[in-house]
């Protein structure tokens, strides 16, 4: 469960910006979640209600982003989409691959009044 | 930088609901931070000074019950009259690990993570107050028996470590692939046993090097010490590497 870990990042960067902006309200909170980034999205959102309470964020919706995996083939160069880290090229069949996105955890933005 | 409205953004699916908001008041922040952004400047800090003190740092991995404690036990004492030691013992609860380590004779401190999962790199910061890091020439973090979690958390270590023992299967690598992705190293522990139990070696390794293309892998036994000689050479090899000179004290 480091879900609650990582929401309690998530909560203490958005409200530095809240107040950094001098919001009265938030209305949505949205990050960006790799497909392999190893969280779960349904464990954030719990996490968020619990960690929100009682502060500005309170009430607010997490809107999550799921930015999907994409890697490239080191054999013969081909970018293909990734669903698990056990996928192989559908090119050449190797499982030799870099990983170009898919593993990002980023607080995109916020809205505020 | 999305040419809608000027915020930057990245080249997946963006939403732009906030434009039809705007009468309300309603505005909209960009951020675009990481959310692991804290404990990654921090790991930084520590790697930082690992690097200036010259302290080869290996962050050990594995299910509870893997046998991460035995093989600290069995490395310490085999090696400490040659590699000057410490030790960073995480459990969420008791000091059972750091007591048995203490027994060793090595520096050890127990932090205990309450309900946390995993050591993050600011419990490990505040780990390193605890020893005299100008002798220090190999730190070993024993992290929280969970085979998940601590695969986000960067320590500021040189590489982590997972251990698997014979007993749990060989799949366990395509299980939790995000552990074993982030794992320079795989030691295959308590190779005694292979005799009683149903472990395909040679699947293991295969699932390993689908998970993650070349993994370094050792086989080893802490009871009958089969394959340390080989795990000590790595340790050894790491350690001279990172810069302090080996010492012998006879």
């Amino acid at each position: 469960m480091h879900e609650l870990g990582i929401t309690q990042s998530i909560v203490e960067i958005a409200l530095r910006t809240a107040e950094g902006q001098q919001a009265e309200k938030v209305h949505s909170v949205t990050l960006e979640v790799g497909s392999l980034a190893g969280v779960v999205p349904d464990a954030l959102q719990f996490c968020y209600e619990a960690c929100s309470k009682e502060t500005l964020l309170e009430g607010s919706l997490l809107i999550i982003d799921e930015v999907p995996a994409r890697a490239r083939c080191r054999d013969c160069a081909v970018e293909y989409p990734v669903t698990d880290l056990l996928s192989c090229c559908p090119g050449c069949n190797s499982v030799s691959s870099d990983l170009l996105c898919g593993e990002e955890m980023r607080i995109k933005e916020m809205e505020i009044d | 930088m999305c040419i809608d409205c000027g915020c930057p953004t990245a080249d997946h699916q963006h939403h732009h609901e906030h434009h039809d908001k705007a009468d309300s008041g309603r505005k909209t922040i960009s951020i675009e931070e990481d959310i692991l952004a804290k404990n990654n400047r921090l790991a930084a800090v520590n790697r930082a000074l690992f690097a200036d003190r010259g302290i080869f740092t290996l962050n050990l991995v594995s299910s509870p019950g893997s046998g991460k404690t035995t093989l600290l036990e069995k490395t310490l004492v085999d090696l400490k009259n040659e590699i000057e030691f410490a030790v960073l013992e995480g459990d969420q609860q008791t000091a059972n690990d750091a007591d048995r380590i203490a027994a060793t004779g090595v520096p050890v401190h127990q932090i205990n993570t309450g309900a946390g999962c995993h050591l993050d790199a600011h419990m490990v910061g505040h780990g390193l107050e605890h020893f005299e890091l100008d002798r220090l020439e190999m730190l070993m973090i024993e992290n929280v028996g969970n085979l998940v979690c601590p695969a986000s958390f960067d320590l500021g270590e040189d590489f982590k470590v997972s251990l698997l023992s014979v007993t749990e299967g060989e799949d366990k690598p395509l299980k939790y692939p995000q552990m074993f992705r982030a794992s320079e190293i795989m030691l295959i522990n308590k190779i005694d046993l292979l005799p009683y139990v149903r472990f395909d070696v040679a699947k293991c390794r295969e699932y390993a090097e689908r998970v993650h293309p070349g993994i370094k892998i050792f086989e080893l036994s802490c009871y009958t010490g089969e394959g340390l000689d080989q795990w000590y050479g790595w340790l050894r090899e790491k350690v001279a590497a990172k810069g302090k000179p080996l010492r012998s004290k006879g």
